[in-house]
C-alpha cells in the first residue's frame, strides 16, 4: 500500500523537496474524498486545510445576488487548491465545488503553520512553492481580466 | 479589383453578436479555390468592404463561408443581410496556414473567440488526410458558454477518437460542467509532444502572445508556431499600406506568420 508521504512526494506541487521535509508535512495530511456536487468549503468558512488534487476538477465559485453561483476558475489534478489557510483572518474567500469525484489529500492548515514557524527552512520551501501557485493564478487572473478575446 | 457576386444561401445565427453566412456565386465561374487561413473582401453595397476569413471547407469552395462578428458599420449591416441578399466578394487573399508543413507533425489549434473561424478550414483539411498526421489537439477558450463558436461541431469533433479537443471559458453558471480559465492554462497539459508539435494559434493579438509565450515555455520552437494576424486592410493586395506591420503588409506577407518572423514587432504596441 503506498503511505501518504510516498503519493505527495509524486505530486508536482512537491516535486524536488528533500524527504525530511516531505516526511513532516506528511504528518499533517490525510486522504479525502469528495463526491460529485459536493461543496468542499464555503466562502466566509474557516480556512484550516489545503488540498492535493490527486483526482477530478474542482470549481472555484463566488455568488451573484442576481446572477447566482458563478464559476470564475476550474482546478484539476496536479494542481493545490486552497491558500487562504496562509494568511489572516484565515477564512475562505471562495466556494470549492466538487464538479466530479474529487480525491485529493488534505493538510492541516494549522500543524503545518507550526511546523514552519519552528522550521523556517520548511516555511521556505513551502512559501515558495505557493507564491509560484499564486504567481500562476495572478498570470489567469489578469489575462482573464483583460477580456482575452474581444 | 471589382468584386465578384454571391448570393447569401443560408445565415446561421452562432451566438448573440457572430454569424455565419454561406455564399453562392451568382455565375458559376465565380468560384475560387482557396487555401485554410485565406480571407476574402466582402463588400456590402452602400456601406464598405471588409476583410473576412473563408472558415469553410477548403474541399468545397462553390460553398463560401464566412463567420463574422458584428462590430463595426460593415458587419453590422452584414448582420441584416438575408437569404437572397447579394454581397460583392474580392479573393481569396493572404498567405495560408502551413496544412502541407504539419505533416508528420502533431498539430496544436489554439482558438480565442472568433479565432476559431480561421483555423476550422485548416482543421476541416488536416481531418480529411488524418493518417497523415501525429496527434491533433484543439483548445479553444471564449469569454462563456453562451460565446462558443460552432457548438456542434465541437461536439461532433469531441465525439471522434482520432483528435482531442478541450474548451474553456473565462466565467460559466454551474450548469457548465468544462474548463473555466484562460485558454493558455490548457496548454501545459495538452496532450501533445512538443518537440515534434506545429501551432496555429487565432484570436485576439494579446491572446496569441501570451499563447506563443505559453508554447515556448512547454518547449515548442517559435518557427513552428504559427500565427493570424489582423490589421486594418484596405485594398488586401498590398498597394495601400493601411496593413503595414513593420515590415511586412498583414494583407500580402500575412496574414499567416511564424512566430519568429512577427516576435519582434507583436511584442511592441504601436506597430
Amino acid at each position: 500500500m503506498i503511505t501518504v508521504e510516498e503519493m505527495i512526494s509524486t505530486h508536482k506541487f512537491f516535486q524536488g523537496m528533500n524527504p525530511e521535509h516531505l516526511h513532516f508535512i506528511a504528518g499533517c495530511a490525510s486522504n479525502v474524498s469528495v463526491n460529485s456536487g459536493d461543496y468542499i468549503f464555503h466562502e466566509g468558512e474557516p480556512a484550516e486545510q489545503f488540498f492535493m488534487i490527486r483526482h477530478g476538477m474542482v470549481a472555484i465559485e463566488t455568488h451573484d445576488l442576481r446572477k447566482g453561483p458563478i464559476r470564475i476558475q476550474t482546478i484539476m489534478e496536479d494542481n493545490v487548491l486552497g491558500w487562504s489557510w496562509l494568511f489572516p483572518p484565515y477564512k475562505w474567500q471562495n466556494d470549492a465545488h466538487a464538479m466530479t469525484l474529487v480525491r485529493m489529500t488534505a493538510f492541516d492548515g494549522k500543524c503545518l503553520r507550526e511546523k514552519c514557524d519552528a522550521d523556517h527552512n520548511l516555511g521556505y520551501e513551502l512559501m515558495k512553492r505557493f507564491a509560484g501557485v499564486l504567481l500562476e493564478h495572478l498570470r489567469a487572473t489578469r489575462l482573464q481580466a483583460m477580456n482575452l478575446y474581444d | 479589383m471589382q468584386p465578384d457576386l454571391f448570393r447569401i444561401r443560408r445565415v446561421v445565427k452562432e451566438t448573440s453578436d457572430t454569424f455565419t453566412l454561406e455564399l453562392m456565386p451568382v455565375e458559376a465561374y465565380y468560384v475560387h479555390s482557396f487555401d485554410p487561413g485565406q480571407f476574402n473582401m466582402l463588400y456590402v453595397f452602400g456601406v464598405g468592404e471588409i476583410p473576412i476569413s473563408i472558415s469553410g471547407d477548403p474541399a468545397h469552395p462553390e460553398r463560401l463561408i464566412h463567420t463574422v462578428r458584428a462590430v463595426g458599420a460593415v458587419t453590422n449591416a452584414m448582420n441584416t443581410l438575408e437569404v437572397g441578399d447579394v454581397v460583392g466578394v474580392r479573393g481569396p487573399y493572404g498567405t495560408p496556414w502551413p496544412v502541407k508543413a504539419a505533416k508528420g507533425h502533431d498539430v496544436v489549434f489554439i482558438a480565442g473567440g472568433i479565432g476559431l473561424a480561421p483555423l476550422r478550414s485548416a482543421l476541416y483539411q488536416i481531418l480529411a488526410r488524418r493518417e497523415e498526421y501525429g496527434k491533433i489537439v484543439l483548445l479553444y477558450g471564449t469569454r462563456s458558454p453562451e460565446d462558443i463558436l460552432y457548438r456542434r461541431d465541437l461536439e461532433r469533433l469531441r465525439s471522434r477518437f482520432d483528435l482531442e479537443v478541450h474548451v474553456t471559458v473565462d466565467y460559466a453558471g454551474t450548469r457548465w460542467q468544462g474548463n473555466v480559465g484562460v485558454v493558455t492554462k490548457l496548454i501545459p497539459k495538452a496532450p501533445f509532444d512538443p518537440t515534434q508539435a506545429l501551432a496555429m494559434v487565432c484570436g485576439p493579438e494579446v491572446m496569441m502572445r501570451f499563447t506563443a509565450a505559453e508554447l515556448e515555455k512547454r518547449g515548442v520552437s517559435s518557427d513552428k508556431i504559427y500565427l493570424s494576424l489582423e490589421r486594418n486592410m484596405k485594398c488586401a493586395v498590398g498597394f495601400c499600406g493601411h496593413c503595414q506591420f513593420g515590415s511586412k503588409f498583414i494583407c500580402q506577407d500575412g496574414p499567416v506568420f511564424a512566430y519568429d518572423q512577427v516576435r519582434q514587432w507583436i511584442n511592441r504596441w504601436e506597430v
